[in-house]
């Protein structure tokens, strides 16, 4: 949407544009980004004209009006009913159209189109996750070149604000409901150039909270990289959906009890929460509501987690969710592995298995 | 150089006698006499504003100080200033940071600029424009600055118990979920609240009740136009603040689910409360600076004000039309599309009778004779501050620009342009102008001129780097940033060095007045409006004889004397005037 100055030559014309472009911003990389700094710009211009106008004006009644021996104030009109309508009628023109194109552009900004791939999106103190329409979630964004991206997000705690300055998006992600927003992509980030100075979005375009959030919001950020192709992100997507790619089970195990949520209710340190916690319990007798007792094992844990009213722990109410069609086996045998880590209790590591599983992109999520 | 007010034209050349001379009779300070109660307990509204000046400008120091802490720290991307500062870690550290720049923002909000010009100056010139003895209220006055100190209190025993870490925004559900002391914060902010209202009240009844005969409302001045549109909002919106407050309050002591989701209520709805209140509240911070600077431009220009009526009711209308734009702080928050356009176009409706204030001042200067005295370089100060403020607002009321550019750099540069290039920068024009009517003594011009140019230069070193960390992307409230950002934030910090040691130097420059200050003269400007007609510093009655009253901005009838240092006003000649 810049607009061509015919006058120049083509390429000075490009290279001034440039220059202006990158004093002020990231480069444009998404399908909306040329349009707000077109808009950006068009401001920018109406502005300077003022400015120009009014410091300028400003400027020269001092350097004539000064006051110095032998100069006397000389009489002129106290008002002047026509150029006062004028200057404010010609402002409010201008900004009749300063609304009209914001206005423009943020109709594109809040209209995804149909075909648009879907990325949940949950903003907690102070990181962000994004689940992909099969299920898999990771803590950086990735999205193929050209394709629409929706972004559907919500908050687990306060009010966060998901902002990807080279996109030129942001929405705020409110507890208690689903905001949304979109883009597409029309470049991938740069790559590391392996100089010693950081350059802005160098290796994936970054994306930060901007709404306070307490003591870490500065670092509630993450990266989105930006696929090649379909095919990219589709081995992007087997590769996050194969648990076994996140290391060895015990790491795998703790980020899980960290990302989907067992923090919550179970502590790590002893302390009791709204459930019990999962230091040294492996492998001890636990006591039911029923008065039964049962040994917490493998077998115990699995139940309890894809099942969680079968068996009880007494002294707890039943309140937590099932996680049946949420958790992979493989996630779940990490899970165990980290619980068995907490107790002092050797770990396993992954058993074998004949062939990673290839998954499809765009089938509905396993939930 | 231009030295101070010499006209060419003075009393002796003019071949004026004596008799035309009209005389302003000294009488006894109402800064004398009286030990400590007969300040606190005072119905003087000079006294109470003098006592209020005190207390903002203490205030001002406190919140300077936090800014420059803030900025200190973030001279670097990391978090080590403060964590070796304090000797925190990291975590630790941050949570300062986090305090640091919400006590920043709430006292700079709360205790300096809201009270600053109507409290502090508008309590000791008000009725003295109006020729009058006080405010309709005096003991209302009186109760308001209590309130203040009350208020005022809670807000310092937040900060000493630490932990404040809302901003000064006090966004739910955060604010109704963190540790910190926010109920003993809001508790205070919902004093000065009051302390406000009553300011406001007072002024308006003042305005309305106690001109003197042949002021009607259009020969008023123009501070009193500004003040008495402050007043209306101050009167309006400030309930709906203490609701606000109220709610939240109640919220976080009973867990009545007002704004979190948690407990069934609306996050979003807590931000249409606040800002019905905050936006009309930059009005309130924003109109009492214009209304300063539609003073002091036309004395120093000797030249009547260009477009009296005009800049009269865009005053009116920024107060009215400042009630309907709230929405725009509010575009990605989540309110409908529906609503944000409506707000967008609202928005671009106030900004006209901000541009056509300065369209008038610039004016006004039109075939004058321009005084560089102090006071008018901080109006010119402010007229290119301003100017950079009201425009880049145009930015972030375009819609699709303010998505990008929302909670950025970009906006921390603009309000900042607008409450401390304008409203600070007004605040200290007005309180050079009248300095030597509260106090009875003139500063040195030369080093006060010095402080206004170093604060010119350092303002700009800060905040102008600010708009192009904002468009890059830099977010506001961040402890830590990204390396690519520290160019931006090294220059900004070295501004703000720069600017407070000009700040400094300005208030140096006004205590060294106080003790070693040239007795000022009844009218050292030759002002027309009827506060300049009493002796300097004026007694406790104001006016010992009726002030005549003119029409505010004719400067014909004010001549220099050089015997006075300062201007007198003749009477017409009746001799002559007989004769025809």
């Amino acid at each position: 949407m810049i607009p061509h100055l015919t006058l120049l030559a083509a390429e000075e014309t490009t290279s001034l544009i440039d220059w202006w472009n990158s004093l002020w911003f990231r480069p444009q990389s998404s399908t909306v980004a040329g349009q707000v700094d077109w808009v950006f710009n068009f401001v920018m211009a109406v502005c300077i004209f003022f400015f120009v106008l009014i410091v300028g004006m400003l400027l020269v009644f001092l350097a004539k009006y000064v006051s110095r021996p032998g100069h006397k104030p000389e009489s002129s009109p106290s008002h002047n009913d026509k150029l006062e309508i004028t200057w404010s009628v010609i402002p409010l023109i201008i900004t009749f159209f300063i609304f009209y194109y914001g206005f423009v552009g943020y109709l594109d900004m809040r209209t995804p189109p149909d075909d648009a791939l879907e990325v949940k999106v949950v903003g907690k103190k102070w990181a962000w996750s994004f689940q992909y329409p099969n299920g898999a979630i990771d803590s950086e964004l990735h999205a193929p070149l050209g394709q629409p991206v929706r972004l559907v997000m919500s908050s687990d705690d306060v009010i966060h604000s998901l902002f990807i300055p080279a996109f030129r998006v942001k929405q705020d992600v409110v507890p208690g409901r689903y905001s949304k927003t979109w883009f597409t992509a029309t470049k991938t980030a740069p790559e590391d150039n392996g100089d010693s100075f950081p350059d802005p979005d160098e290796g994936g375009f970054d994306l930060f909270c901007t709404e306070y959030c307490g003591t870490s919001h500065s670092q509630m950020k993450a990266k989105v990289i930006i696929e090649k192709s379909d095919g990219d992100f589709l081995n992007y997507l087997n590769k996050i959906n194969d648990p076994r790619n996140g290391g060895a089970p015990v790491e795998v195990g703790e980020k899980l009890y960290n990302r989907r949520g067992c923090v919550q209710c179970h502590s790590i340190d002893g302390s009791a929460k709204a459930g019990p916690t999962w230091k040294g319990s492996y492998g001890t007798e636990a006591e039911l509501v029923t008065g039964e007792k049962v040994k917490v094992d493998e077998n115990y844990i699995r139940e309890s987690i894809l099942n969680p009213m079968a068996k009880v722990h007494k002294g707890f109410n039943p309140v937590m969710p099932t996680y049946q069609g949420q958790l992979k086996d493989d996630e779940i045998f990490a899970i165990i592995q980290y619980i068995r880590s907490l107790s002092g209790t050797a770990v396993e590591d992954w058993p074998a298995r004949p062939e990673a599983p290839v998954v499809d992109p765009n089938a509905p999520p396993k939930n | 150089m231009v030295t101070q007010a010499k006209e060419h034209l003075d009393f002796h050349s003019l071949g004026l006698t004596e008799d035309r001379r009209v005389i302003i009779p000294e009488g006894k300070s109402y800064l004398s006499g009286g030990g400590l109660w007969s300040w606190v307990f005072t119905l003087d509204h000079k006294r109470i504003g003098v006592m209020y000046l005190a207390s903002i400008l203490t205030f001002f120091l406190v919140g300077g100080i936090f800014a420059l802490l803030v900025r200190a720290e973030l001279y670097t991307p990391d978090i080590d200033l403060i964590s070796k500062l304090f000797g925190l870690d990291a975590e630790k550290a941050k949570d300062k940071y986090n305090e640091f720049f919400t006590l920043h923002g709430a006292i700079m909000v709360f205790l300096f600029i809201i009270p600053s010009i109507p409290a502090a100056l508008g309590n000791i010139i008000l009725p003295m424009q109006l020729g009058a003895k006080d405010v309709a209220f005096p003991r209302m006055n009186l109760a308001s600055y209590h309130l203040y100190v009350w208020g005022a209190l809670f807000f310092i025993g937040a900060l000493l118990m630490t932990g404040l870490d809302t901003g000064w925004t006090f966004y739910a559900p955060y604010s109704t979920t963190t540790v910190g002391p926010v109920a003993m914060a809001t508790l205070g902010a919902f004093i000065l609240g009051f302390s406000s209202i009553f300011t406001g009240l007072n002024f308006v009844v003042t305005v309305n009740t106690m001109r003197p005969k042949g002021m009607t409302w259009f020969r008023m001045p123009l501070f009193l136009w500004g003040v008495y549109a402050t007043a209306i909002i101050q009167i309006l919106a400030t309930p709906v603040l203490a609701i606000t407050l109220l709610l939240l309050t109640f919220e976080r002591v009973f867990g009545l689910g007002i704004f979190d989701p948690k407990l069934g209520g609306d996050p979003v709805l807590y931000q249409h409360f606040f800002w019905f209140y905050s936006h009309p509240a930059v009005y309130i911070m924003i109109l009492p600076g214009m209304a300063i600077i539609s003073d002091v431009i036309p004395t120093f220009s000797r030249k009547p004000i260009f477009g009296y009526t005009f800049i009269a009711y865009s005053s009116i209308a920024i107060a009215l039309l400042g009630f309907l734009v709230w929405g725009h702080h509010m575009f990605t928050s989540g309110q409908s599309p529906l609503a944000s356009v409506v707000f967008s176009a609202i928005t671009f409706s106030v900004s006209i009778p901000s541009a056509i204030k300065v369209f008038n001042w610039t004016a006004t200067m039109y075939k004058g004779s321009i005084h560089l005295n102090t006071p008018m370089c901080y109006a010119l100060s402010f007229i290119f501050l301003f100017t950079i403020g009201g425009l880049t607002g145009l930015f972030l009321g375009a819609l699709n620009v303010d998505v990008h550019l929302h909670d950025t750099y970009f906006v921390v540069a603009h309000f900042h342009y607008v409450m401390m290039g304008g409203t600070l920068i007004a605040f200290l024009a007005g309180l050079h102008y009248w300095w030597p009517k509260i106090f009875g003594k003139m500063y040195n011009e030369t080093w006060a001129r010095v402080a206004c140019v170093i604060i010119f230069i350092g303002f700009n070193w800060t905040f102008l780097p600010q708009f192009v960390l904002g468009t890059h992307g830099m977010p506001r409230r961040y402890a830590t940033y990204e390396p690519q950002f520290q160019a931006g934030h090294r220059l900004s910090t070295q501004g703000a060095f720069f600017l407070g040691s000009g700040l400094f130097l300005a208030g140096g420059v006004l205590l060294h007045s106080l003790l070693k200050g040239k007795k000022a003269p009844p009218n050292p400007w030759g002002a027309a409006t009827l506060e300049w007609k009493c002796c300097s510093p004026p007694t406790t009655q104001n006016f010992e004889t009726t002030p005549w009253v003119g029409f505010p901005y004719d400067y014909s009838d004010f001549v220099y004397d050089p015997n006075e240092e300062g201007y007198v006003e003749v009477l017409p000649d009746l001799a002559r005037s007989a004769k025809h």
